[in-house]
Protein backbone atom coordinates (compact mmCIF):
# COMPACT_ATOMS: atom_id res chain seq x y z
CA UNK A 1 0.00 0.00 0.00
CA UNK A 2 1.29 3.16 -1.13
CA UNK A 3 0.16 4.95 2.84
CA UNK A 4 2.21 2.89 4.30
CA UNK A 5 4.90 4.26 2.59
CA UNK A 6 4.57 7.93 3.11
CA UNK A 7 3.28 6.61 6.91
CA UNK A 8 7.36 5.29 7.08
CA UNK A 9 8.46 8.53 5.40
CA UNK A 10 6.53 10.84 8.28
CA UNK A 11 7.82 8.63 10.96
CA UNK A 12 11.42 8.63 9.71
CA UNK A 13 11.05 12.36 9.31
CA UNK A 14 9.86 13.07 12.81
CA UNK A 15 12.18 10.49 14.37
CA UNK A 16 14.86 12.85 13.13
CA UNK A 17 13.66 15.80 14.48
CA UNK A 18 12.80 13.90 17.94
CA UNK A 19 16.15 12.89 18.07
CA UNK A 20 17.97 16.51 16.95
CA UNK A 21 15.77 18.25 19.66
CA UNK A 22 16.36 15.92 22.46
CA UNK A 23 12.14 15.58 22.96
CA UNK A 24 10.18 12.80 22.56
CA UNK A 25 6.73 12.71 20.00
CA UNK A 26 3.26 12.74 21.69
CA UNK A 27 1.53 13.63 17.88
CA UNK A 28 2.78 14.96 14.63
CA UNK A 29 0.58 17.34 12.83
CA UNK A 30 0.05 16.92 9.11
CA UNK A 31 -1.27 19.05 6.16
CA UNK A 32 -2.81 16.47 3.59
CA UNK A 33 -4.02 18.20 0.58
CA UNK A 34 -6.60 16.90 -1.72
CA UNK A 35 -4.90 16.34 -4.79
CA UNK A 36 -1.95 14.99 -2.94
CA UNK A 37 -2.43 11.80 -3.83
CA UNK A 38 -2.98 10.34 -0.12
CA UNK A 39 -5.56 9.13 1.25
CA UNK A 40 -6.47 10.38 5.16
CA UNK A 41 -8.17 6.86 6.94
CA UNK A 42 -5.65 4.65 5.34
CA UNK A 43 -2.72 6.89 5.93
CA UNK A 44 -4.08 6.77 9.59
CA UNK A 45 -4.18 2.89 9.92
CA UNK A 46 -1.10 3.13 8.15
CA UNK A 47 0.89 5.20 10.72
CA UNK A 48 -0.24 3.18 13.46
CA UNK A 49 2.04 0.30 11.81
CA UNK A 50 4.49 2.51 10.60
CA UNK A 51 4.82 3.56 14.41
CA UNK A 52 5.64 0.03 15.76
CA UNK A 53 8.58 -0.69 17.75
CA UNK A 54 9.81 3.37 16.96
CA UNK A 55 9.95 6.18 19.33
CA UNK A 56 6.86 7.59 17.97
CA UNK A 57 5.15 4.21 19.41
CA UNK A 58 1.84 5.31 20.49
CA UNK A 59 1.60 8.63 19.01
CA UNK A 60 -1.30 9.98 17.41
CA UNK A 61 -1.58 11.40 13.62
CA UNK A 62 -3.17 14.79 13.54
CA UNK A 63 -4.31 15.19 9.73
CA UNK A 64 -5.49 18.93 8.47
CA UNK A 65 -7.49 18.41 5.49
CA UNK A 66 -6.15 21.15 2.83
CA UNK A 67 -9.03 21.89 0.29
CA UNK A 68 -8.29 23.08 -3.07
CA UNK A 69 -7.75 26.57 -3.96
CA UNK A 70 -7.34 27.86 -7.75
CA UNK A 71 -5.90 31.35 -8.76
CA UNK A 72 -9.16 32.63 -11.34
CA UNK A 73 -7.69 34.44 -13.99
CA UNK A 74 -10.83 36.83 -14.82
CA UNK A 75 -11.28 37.08 -11.15
CA UNK A 76 -7.34 37.54 -10.48
CA UNK A 77 -8.39 35.86 -7.43
CA UNK A 78 -7.89 32.54 -4.97
CA UNK A 79 -10.91 30.93 -4.80
CA UNK A 80 -12.11 27.23 -2.87
CA UNK A 81 -12.67 25.10 -5.35
CA UNK A 82 -16.09 23.38 -5.39
CA UNK A 83 -15.14 19.28 -7.27
CA UNK A 84 -12.18 18.36 -8.34
CA UNK A 85 -14.02 16.92 -10.98
CA UNK A 86 -14.38 20.49 -12.43
CA UNK A 87 -11.93 22.91 -12.22
CA UNK A 88 -13.43 26.33 -13.04
CA UNK A 89 -14.13 29.86 -10.72
CA UNK A 90 -17.17 28.96 -8.62
CA UNK A 91 -17.64 32.97 -8.87
CA UNK A 92 -17.41 33.19 -12.64
CA UNK A 93 -16.86 29.83 -13.91
CA UNK A 94 -13.36 30.77 -16.11
CA UNK A 95 -11.55 26.97 -16.10
CA UNK A 96 -8.77 27.36 -13.31
CA UNK A 97 -5.63 25.36 -14.11
CA UNK A 98 -3.74 26.90 -11.60
CA UNK A 99 -3.61 24.94 -8.42
CA UNK A 100 -2.68 27.11 -5.49
CA UNK A 101 -3.24 25.17 -2.80
CA UNK A 102 -4.20 21.54 -2.31
CA UNK A 103 -1.05 19.22 -3.21
CA UNK A 104 0.18 19.34 0.19
CA UNK A 105 1.67 16.66 1.90
CA UNK A 106 3.79 18.78 5.04
CA UNK A 107 4.76 17.80 8.59
CA UNK A 108 3.69 21.48 10.30
CA UNK A 109 4.59 20.88 13.65
CA UNK A 110 5.38 18.11 16.39
CA UNK A 111 4.01 18.00 19.61
CA UNK A 112 6.31 17.52 21.97
CA UNK A 113 7.34 16.36 25.34
CA UNK A 114 10.52 17.38 27.15
CA UNK A 115 12.58 13.68 27.86
CA UNK A 116 13.20 12.83 30.96
CA UNK A 117 16.19 14.44 33.10
CA UNK A 118 18.45 11.69 34.47
CA UNK A 119 17.37 11.08 37.84
CA UNK A 120 19.43 12.56 40.09
CA UNK B 1 3.21 17.22 37.12
CA UNK B 2 3.51 16.22 33.46
CA UNK B 3 4.42 19.50 31.61
CA UNK B 4 2.26 20.78 28.87
CA UNK B 5 3.05 19.15 25.41
CA UNK B 6 4.27 22.01 23.32
CA UNK B 7 4.32 22.47 19.67
CA UNK B 8 7.49 22.56 17.53
CA UNK B 9 6.69 24.06 13.91
CA UNK B 10 8.25 21.77 11.51
CA UNK B 11 7.07 22.93 8.03
CA UNK B 12 8.75 19.48 6.29
CA UNK B 13 7.14 18.30 2.67
CA UNK B 14 7.12 14.67 3.45
CA UNK B 15 8.35 13.45 -0.13
CA UNK B 16 11.29 15.93 0.64
CA UNK B 17 13.97 13.27 0.06
CA UNK B 18 12.09 12.48 -3.29
CA UNK B 19 11.78 16.07 -4.55
CA UNK B 20 15.31 16.24 -3.28
CA UNK B 21 16.54 13.72 -5.92
CA UNK B 22 14.34 15.09 -8.38
CA UNK B 23 15.41 18.02 -8.25
CA UNK B 24 18.95 16.53 -8.71
CA UNK B 25 18.49 14.43 -11.77
CA UNK B 26 16.29 17.39 -13.23
CA UNK B 27 19.49 19.67 -12.95
CA UNK B 28 21.67 16.84 -14.47
CA UNK B 29 19.09 16.15 -17.47
CA UNK B 30 19.21 19.73 -18.36
CA UNK B 31 22.50 20.41 -18.12
CA UNK B 32 22.87 17.41 -20.45
CA UNK B 33 20.37 18.65 -23.30
CA UNK B 34 18.24 15.46 -22.45
CA UNK B 35 14.27 15.92 -22.79
CA UNK B 36 13.00 13.52 -20.58
CA UNK B 37 9.38 12.35 -20.53
CA UNK B 38 7.18 10.06 -18.32
CA UNK B 39 4.20 7.72 -18.89
CA UNK B 40 1.57 7.29 -16.21
CA UNK B 41 -1.50 5.23 -17.00
CA UNK B 42 -3.80 2.41 -16.14
CA UNK B 43 -2.14 -1.17 -16.80
CA UNK B 44 -3.23 -2.17 -20.22
CA UNK B 45 -3.72 1.34 -21.33
CA UNK B 46 -1.09 0.86 -23.97
CA UNK B 47 1.91 2.58 -22.71
CA UNK B 48 4.58 -0.01 -23.80
CA UNK B 49 2.73 -0.32 -27.62
CA UNK B 50 3.10 3.69 -27.57
CA UNK B 51 6.74 3.74 -26.53
CA UNK B 52 7.96 1.07 -28.42
CA UNK B 53 6.38 3.10 -31.75
CA UNK B 54 8.10 6.02 -30.64
CA UNK B 55 11.36 4.95 -29.72
CA UNK B 56 11.22 2.96 -33.32
CA UNK B 57 10.32 6.12 -35.43
CA UNK B 58 12.66 8.72 -33.38
CA UNK B 59 15.65 6.43 -33.37
CA UNK B 60 16.66 7.32 -36.88
CA UNK B 61 16.56 11.35 -36.35
CA UNK B 62 17.24 11.33 -32.38
CA UNK B 63 19.24 9.27 -29.88
CA UNK B 64 16.57 7.60 -27.61
CA UNK B 65 16.77 5.23 -24.74
CA UNK B 66 14.46 4.46 -21.72
CA UNK B 67 13.74 2.92 -18.40
CA UNK B 68 10.94 0.78 -18.19
CA UNK B 69 8.71 0.10 -14.30
CA UNK B 70 6.98 -3.21 -13.37
CA UNK B 71 6.42 -4.68 -10.12
CA UNK B 72 7.85 -8.01 -12.12
CA UNK B 73 9.40 -9.18 -15.29
CA UNK B 74 11.56 -8.02 -17.66
CA UNK B 75 8.72 -8.43 -20.35
CA UNK B 76 8.33 -4.86 -20.96
CA UNK B 77 12.11 -4.41 -21.35
CA UNK B 78 12.27 -7.20 -23.78
CA UNK B 79 9.52 -5.48 -26.00
CA UNK B 80 10.88 -1.84 -25.92
CA UNK B 81 14.20 -3.49 -26.68
CA UNK B 82 12.88 -4.56 -29.99
CA UNK B 83 13.15 -0.79 -31.06
CA UNK B 84 16.76 -1.04 -30.87
CA UNK B 85 17.43 2.01 -28.16
CA UNK B 86 19.21 1.13 -25.00
CA UNK B 87 16.25 -0.02 -22.80
CA UNK B 88 16.55 -1.04 -18.51
CA UNK B 89 13.69 -2.68 -16.51
CA UNK B 90 13.26 -1.35 -13.55
CA UNK B 91 11.60 -4.52 -11.09
CA UNK B 92 9.84 -2.49 -8.11
CA UNK B 93 9.01 -5.93 -6.06
CA UNK B 94 5.78 -4.50 -4.05
CA UNK B 95 6.20 -0.92 -4.55
CA UNK B 96 2.95 0.68 -6.90
CA UNK B 97 5.43 3.34 -8.37
CA UNK B 98 8.85 4.61 -9.39
CA UNK B 99 10.58 7.04 -7.19
CA UNK B 100 13.24 9.70 -8.19
CA UNK B 101 15.97 7.19 -6.18
CA UNK B 102 14.89 4.02 -8.64
CA UNK B 103 15.92 6.34 -11.83
CA UNK B 104 19.20 7.84 -10.25
CA UNK B 105 20.30 4.10 -9.74
CA UNK B 106 18.79 2.65 -13.35
CA UNK B 107 20.78 5.31 -15.17
CA UNK B 108 23.96 4.23 -13.04
CA UNK B 109 26.54 3.58 -16.52
CA UNK B 110 24.55 5.32 -18.72
CA UNK B 111 25.86 9.21 -19.93
CA UNK B 112 22.93 11.11 -20.45
CA UNK B 113 24.65 13.83 -22.17
CA UNK B 114 24.87 10.96 -25.47
CA UNK B 115 20.56 11.31 -25.48
CA UNK B 116 18.15 13.48 -26.94
CA UNK B 117 15.15 11.96 -24.89
CA UNK B 118 15.13 9.57 -22.41
CA UNK B 119 11.50 8.01 -21.67
CA UNK B 120 10.18 6.24 -18.40
CA UNK B 121 7.53 4.01 -18.27
CA UNK B 122 5.75 3.95 -14.46
CA UNK B 123 4.27 1.51 -13.22
CA UNK B 124 0.52 0.79 -14.47
CA UNK B 125 -0.90 2.49 -11.73
CA UNK B 126 -3.34 5.71 -11.81
CA UNK B 127 -3.43 6.39 -8.22
CA UNK B 128 0.17 6.48 -6.43
CA UNK B 129 2.53 7.63 -9.37
CA UNK B 130 0.81 11.33 -8.79
CA UNK B 131 3.28 11.78 -6.08
CA UNK B 132 6.09 11.33 -7.04
CA UNK B 133 8.12 13.86 -9.20
CA UNK B 134 11.09 11.87 -11.44
CA UNK B 135 12.88 15.06 -12.46
CA UNK B 136 11.00 14.62 -16.03
CA UNK B 137 10.35 17.69 -18.32
CA UNK B 138 7.10 16.24 -19.28
CA UNK B 139 4.48 13.38 -17.92
CA UNK B 140 1.78 12.28 -20.02
CA UNK B 141 -0.91 10.49 -18.81
CA UNK B 142 -2.39 7.63 -21.29
CA UNK B 143 -5.70 6.70 -20.95
CA UNK B 144 -7.18 4.33 -23.75
CA UNK B 145 -10.42 4.23 -25.62
CA UNK B 146 -11.76 0.91 -23.69
CA UNK B 147 -11.39 2.54 -20.34
CA UNK B 148 -14.37 4.79 -20.29
CA UNK B 149 -14.85 8.80 -21.34
CA UNK B 150 -14.84 9.46 -17.83
CA UNK B 151 -11.67 8.32 -16.54
CA UNK B 152 -9.99 11.95 -16.09
CA UNK B 153 -13.32 12.51 -13.50
CA UNK B 154 -12.53 9.37 -11.90
CA UNK B 155 -9.11 9.97 -11.60
CA UNK B 156 -8.08 13.92 -11.03
CA UNK B 157 -5.35 14.11 -8.96
CA UNK B 158 -2.99 11.93 -11.46
CA UNK B 159 -4.02 14.23 -14.70
CA UNK B 160 -2.86 17.69 -12.03
CA UNK B 161 0.29 15.99 -11.87
CA UNK B 162 0.54 15.48 -15.81
CA UNK B 163 0.78 17.61 -18.35
CA UNK B 164 -0.40 16.09 -21.52
CA UNK B 165 -2.78 13.05 -22.11
CA UNK B 166 -2.57 11.09 -24.82
CA UNK B 167 -5.54 8.81 -25.91
CA UNK B 168 -4.53 5.57 -27.15
CA UNK B 169 -5.91 2.65 -29.19
CA UNK B 170 -7.77 5.12 -31.45
CA UNK B 171 -8.22 2.08 -33.58
CA UNK B 172 -10.94 0.23 -31.41
CA UNK B 173 -12.99 3.45 -30.95
CA UNK B 174 -15.70 2.57 -33.67
CA UNK B 175 -16.00 -0.97 -31.68
CA UNK B 176 -16.45 0.37 -28.52
CA UNK B 177 -18.25 3.54 -29.53
CA UNK B 178 -15.94 5.60 -28.00
CA UNK B 179 -16.98 9.74 -28.03
CA UNK B 180 -13.77 11.71 -28.36
CA UNK B 181 -15.99 14.98 -27.44
CA UNK B 182 -16.80 13.33 -24.04
CA UNK B 183 -13.38 12.65 -23.28
CA UNK B 184 -12.12 15.48 -24.26
CA UNK B 185 -14.47 17.48 -22.46
CA UNK B 186 -13.75 15.23 -19.17
CA UNK B 187 -10.17 15.75 -19.48
CA UNK B 188 -10.63 19.74 -19.89
CA UNK B 189 -12.95 19.51 -17.20
CA UNK B 190 -10.03 18.18 -14.59
CA UNK B 191 -6.99 19.82 -16.16
CA UNK B 192 -8.25 23.41 -17.90
CA UNK B 193 -6.14 23.94 -21.34
CA UNK B 194 -4.46 20.31 -20.68
CA UNK B 195 -3.08 19.21 -24.70
CA UNK B 196 -4.29 16.04 -25.93
CA UNK B 197 -3.25 14.17 -28.61
CA UNK B 198 -5.09 11.03 -30.16
CA UNK B 199 -3.45 8.28 -31.61
CA UNK B 200 -2.99 4.43 -32.43
CA UNK B 201 0.60 2.60 -31.76
CA UNK B 202 -1.00 -0.12 -33.76
CA UNK B 203 -2.06 1.66 -37.05
CA UNK B 204 0.45 4.56 -36.04
CA UNK B 205 -2.34 7.16 -36.96
CA UNK B 206 -1.92 10.31 -34.95
CA UNK B 207 1.66 9.48 -34.05
CA UNK B 208 3.59 11.72 -36.03
CA UNK B 209 1.34 14.84 -34.73
CA UNK B 210 2.79 13.62 -31.46
CA UNK B 211 6.70 13.52 -32.45
CA UNK B 212 6.46 16.63 -34.01
CA UNK B 213 5.32 18.39 -30.57
CA UNK B 214 8.20 16.27 -28.96
CA UNK B 215 10.51 17.78 -31.31
CA UNK B 216 9.33 21.39 -30.58
CA UNK B 217 9.56 20.96 -26.90
CA UNK B 218 13.49 19.25 -27.38
CA UNK B 219 14.29 22.71 -29.27
CA UNK B 220 12.91 24.58 -26.47
CA UNK B 221 15.04 22.84 -24.05
CA UNK B 222 18.24 23.50 -25.75
CA UNK B 223 17.56 26.97 -26.96
CA UNK B 224 16.60 27.67 -23.27
CA UNK B 225 19.98 26.45 -22.19
CA UNK B 226 21.65 28.27 -24.45
CA UNK B 227 20.39 31.45 -23.58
Amino acid sequence: MHELSIALSIVELAEEEAARRGVSIEAVHLRLGALAGVVKDALLSCYEMACENTSLQGSRLEVEDVAVVIFCPTCSAERPLGSIQLFCCPECGTPAAEVVHGKELEVVALEVQECAQNPV
Amino acid sequence: MRPEPRLIEVRKNVLKQNDVVARSLRNTFHAAGVFVVSLVSSPGSGKTAFLEKTLTLLRPNFRVAALVGDLATENDAQRLARSKAPVRQITTGTLCHLEAAMVQNALAGWNVNDLDFLFIENVGNLVCPSSYDLGEDLRLVLISVTEGEDKPLKYPTIFNSADVAIVTKTDLAAAVEFNWETAYNNIQAVRPGMAVFQLSAKSGAGIEAFLEFLATRLADLRRTAAV
